[in-house]
């Protein structure tokens, strides 16, 4: 393989920030999870649940989630078009303005300015920074691709194109808003109208930013990782297009039983469940490569990563479709049970698949090996059992919670006060707390193990050669 | 093919995410905030009110709270009637949220006195001790800006008068937030047609119970009715109920529908069987029986 001069230098600081933005999102995380247990931690004007919980979770997507995406597409880019980066200044400025975007928005919740929709909060200054990031992105990763030198595109390209053609319809459609001054503006949207704008928004911020570029990324890095192509061409051809397809119609599946149209909420319903077939068909394709591969699971930490994360996904992907059914959703909508679902996607199928990409990295970022394997092997256990218990503990007090606002006395009155429901959530929300300072120490772990690594890191430029054949399987 | 042709792949891609967009997202501006979902009696908010709502926005108040009541059995009887699409048309953004950590506030206005927001706001712990709601006393320190709402006013293209804008000086950010509460699913008259008809003649099924029985319900006083009737029934933001000399029938009635305008809420979703228990409470200690 001939020495490119791919740019590595950009996606080492694009994985160490986003790490930075990892860490801040999970403290935050641990912190708004002890605000709702003691609400004297409430700090008032800046630090009080309601404004810090947008912190956390703009901080978890866009932060951790879309710093990975940043970090991992500008590396496969280079490598699956086998040409460098179309331009290196362009990906230093969009390293710059991430930060600075990040830092702006983090800043400006904090003061209070917000839209209040669901992973848009950001006001519209703001957005306008989204925007122009998102553009100088896109940019660079076409460019690259148009003058690629390998003329098939891998798998992973294709969710790459998609998710930034659908980020921005989605997130410049939801942002239209009149400004009333620099900080504050009014959605172009009323009411019924808003909320349904707001929730195809939403959902489809899950599908692509949280599903197709982790897809992306799983695709490249588990044949990467095992030595071994992905099962079948045809099979990811046809979950592709399909997902792509699916996830645009399901939005209204957070608004079941609202005034919203009946038939967008049956409409929502049918494709969520239908979305099962090209979810799972992502995890056999995964599961299928790993066929006379299995052993690796207890060899190479990377697999456990990426097996355990697509197995999150599937688990995920079924779970969904099962929270957009009409009756389910008349149970647990509003209730707890709803955040454990978030977060098993979040920290489980999300944050694996970056921890296995970045320890994919290492050796090429930071030119040297990871300093420790046993202290990986323990940042896996610690995330998993945090997760677990976090998820866990809130699926059983979400059931518990929806079984009490339901329950009804024979003569047709309530069995519980809102009150008398909401005590019972507080040993759950320990539980959820204690997991998550466990999944934060794994964090930690890894971090330190990052450090050791960067700090006898030797020269970058000598290993950049080191790489074996490709292996992206071509069906 | 298209594996071969980045441009193609993206028109490709975005023709297949805009067919859902189109039928589920475009097109149901059709149908919704049109004639048709209309409701005379619902207005738009006073420049106090938006103000408060805006500073409901800005504390992320809906983070824990919803706004939207669903069609179903226990959720209608726990806030109120369903929402409706009409009731929304002034609402930028929307604010149904996600998540009810706190109870919905879809039917909130006029369920309390003002005195109890106030309260409430300051202090949710002093009256409520196990709540998890964050204290807002602060707001009350900041003063509201009559020219920035009045901007606000024009950019929403909502009425209103120079009198109102002026009116604002002297008012802070907790008299907005109280005056956007109450005003929450407050535009159609639901309240008086969801008083629960008490049908059947009403009879006491505790008469003659002894102290040791009722002392347990003593904390059914205390989580529902202490907060506006105080601690020994001495009266806080409601009047004193020790000396309250009601037939039981009467007091259960009070109790049961609340009284609409007085700021006494409704009980009917404790069930009967809580209700007289509290009737039974209240006429043995308020009228000095039991201390
Ligand atoms: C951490 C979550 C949380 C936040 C943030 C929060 N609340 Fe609450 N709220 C609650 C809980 C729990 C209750 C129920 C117990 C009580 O009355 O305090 C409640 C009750 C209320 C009630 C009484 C509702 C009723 O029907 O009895 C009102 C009104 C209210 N909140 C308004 C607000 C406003 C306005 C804000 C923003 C400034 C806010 N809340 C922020 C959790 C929260
Ligand atoms: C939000 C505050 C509030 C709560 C909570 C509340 N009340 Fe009241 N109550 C009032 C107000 C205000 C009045 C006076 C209404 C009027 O006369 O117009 C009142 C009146 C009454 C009266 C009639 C008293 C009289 O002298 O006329 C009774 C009895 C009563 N309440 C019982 C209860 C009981 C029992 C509970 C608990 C289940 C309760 N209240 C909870 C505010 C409240
Ligand atoms: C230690 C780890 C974490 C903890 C303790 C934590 C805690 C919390 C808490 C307490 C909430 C509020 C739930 C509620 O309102 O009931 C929340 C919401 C949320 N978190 Fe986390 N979190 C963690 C990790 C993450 C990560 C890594 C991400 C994203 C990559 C994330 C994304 C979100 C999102 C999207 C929500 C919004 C949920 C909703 O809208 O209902 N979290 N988290
Ligand atoms: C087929 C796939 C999926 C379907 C059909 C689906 C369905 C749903 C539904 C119905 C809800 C709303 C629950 C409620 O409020 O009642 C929801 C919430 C959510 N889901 Fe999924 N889900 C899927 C996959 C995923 C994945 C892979 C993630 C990745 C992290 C994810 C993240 C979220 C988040 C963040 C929310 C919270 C939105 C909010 O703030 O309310 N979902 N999902």
């Amino acid at each position: 393989m001939e020495n490119q001069p791919y740019n590595q230098a950009i996606v080492r600081s694009f994985v160490n920030w986003s790490i930075v933005w990892g860490l801040v999102a999970v403290l935050v995380g641990v912190i708004v999870s002890l605000q709702m247990v003691e609400p004297d931690l409430n700090f008032p004007p800046y630090f009080t649940f309601g404004r810090l919980r947008p912190v956390h979770t703009n901080a978890g997507i866009y932060g951790w989630g879309v710093g990975m995406i940043f970090a991992t597409f500008l590396y496969m880019v280079q490598r699956l078009c086998k040409v460098p980066l179309w331009s290196d200044k362009l990906a230093k400025f969009q390293l710059w303005f991430f930060n600075a975007t990040i830092i702006a928005s983090a800043v400006t919740l904090l003061l209070g300015y917000t839209t209040s929709k669901e992973y848009h909060e950001m006001e519209w200054p703001i957005d306008v920074m989204v925007v122009i990031l998102w553009v100088v992105f896109s940019i660079n990763i076409i460019m690259t691709i148009l003058k690629r030198k390998d003329e098939q595109m891998y798998i992973s390209l294709w969710y790459m194109l998609a998710a930034i053609i659908a980020v921005a319809i989605l997130y410049i459609v939801n942002a239209a808003a009149v400004p009333v001054s620099l900080f504050k503006s009014y959605s172009a949207y009323a009411g019924t109208n808003d909320a349904n704008v707001q929730w195809w928004f939403g959902h489809n911020a899950v599908a692509m930013v949280l599903t197709a570029p982790f897809l992306a990324m799983f695709y490249y890095f588990l044949p990467k990782s095992t030595g071994v192509p992905i099962y079948s061409h045809r099979m990811s051809i046809i979950a592709f297009w399909s997902l792509i397809f699916m996830y645009l119609w399901t939005g209204a599946h957070h608004l079941l039983w609202t005034p919203v149209p009946d038939w967008i909420q049956t409409l929502a319903m049918g494709f969520s469940i239908m979305l099962i077939a090209p979810s799972w068909g992502s995890v056999f394709n995964g599961y299928l490569s790993m066929n006379g591969q299995w052993h690796q699971m207890r060899e190479n930490y990377l697999v456990k990563f990426l097996i355990l994360g697509i197995t999150f996904y599937g688990l995920q992907t079924l779970q969904g479709p099962m929270q957009a059914i009409r009756s389910f959703s008349a149970f647990i909508h509003y209730t707890d049970w709803v955040p454990a679902h978030i977060h098993m996607g979040t920290m489980g199928w999300v944050s694996m698949i970056a921890f296995a990409s970045i320890y994919y990295l290492v050796p090429r970022i930071y030119g040297r090996e990871l300093y420790s394997i046993p202290l990986a092997n323990l940042h896996f256990w610690l995330i998993l059992v945090g997760q677990l218990i976090w998820s866990i503990s809130l699926w059983i007090a979400g059931v518990l919670q929806a079984g009490m606002w339901n329950a009804m006395n024979p003569d047709g009155s309530l069995t519980y006060t809102f009150m008398e429901t909401m005590v019972e959530m507080y040993p759950y929300w320990w539980a959820r707390s204690f997991g998550g300072m466990i999944y934060m120490t794994g964090l930690i772990v890894f971090i330190y193990n990052l450090w050791m690594t960067a700090k006898k890191g030797g020269s970058i430029a000598a290993q950049t050669t080191v790489e074996t054949t490709t292996v992206e399987g071509r069906a | 093919m298209w594996e071969r042709k980045p441009v193609l792949l993206i028109v490709l891609a975005t023709v297949a995410i805009l067919i859902g967009t189109i039928i589920t997202m475009v097109l149901p501006f059709a149908w919704v905030n049109t004639e048709a979902d209309r409701i005379e009696s619902v207005t738009p908010y006073t420049a106090l009110q938006q103000e408060g709502r805006d500073i409901y926005i800005r504390e992320g108040c809906n983070n824990c709270h919803t706004q939207t009541v669903r069609p179903l059995v226990p959720e209608v009887l726990r806030y109120g009637d369903y929402s409706k699409s009409g009731e929304f048309v002034y609402d930028r953004p929307f604010l149904w949220g996600s998540k009810r950590t706190g109870p919905d506030l879809a039917r909130l206005g006029g369920k309390y006195p003002d005195a109890w927001h106030y309260k409430h706001m300051e202090s949710p712990r002093s009256m409520v001790p196990k709540t998890n709601m964050p204290a807002y006393g602060w707001i009350t320190k900041n003063q509201l800006d009559p020219q920035m709402i009045q901007r606000k006013m024009d950019v929403l293209g909502f009425p209103y008068t120079t009198d109102e804008i002026k009116a604002l000086g002297d008012k802070n950010e907790m008299d907005a937030m109280v005056a956007y509460l109450q005003k929450l699913g407050s535009d159609i008259p639901w309240r008086a047609a969801a008083t629960t008809e008490i049908v059947g003649e009403l009879i006491n099924p505790f008469t003659g119970v002894d102290h040791d029985t009722m002392e347990p319900w003593e904390d059914l006083y205390k989580e529902n009715c202490a907060a506006c009737h105080g601690d020994h029934m001495e009266g806080v933001i409601g009047p004193k109920l020790v000396g309250a000399d009601y037939y039981d029938e009467i007091l259960f009635q009070i109790i049961y529908t609340g009284i609409a305008d007085g700021g006494m809420p409704s009980f009917s979703n404790l069930g009967t069987d809580k209700v007289w228990k509290l009737v039974n409470f209240i006429r043995y200690y308020g009228q000095g029986e039991g201390h």
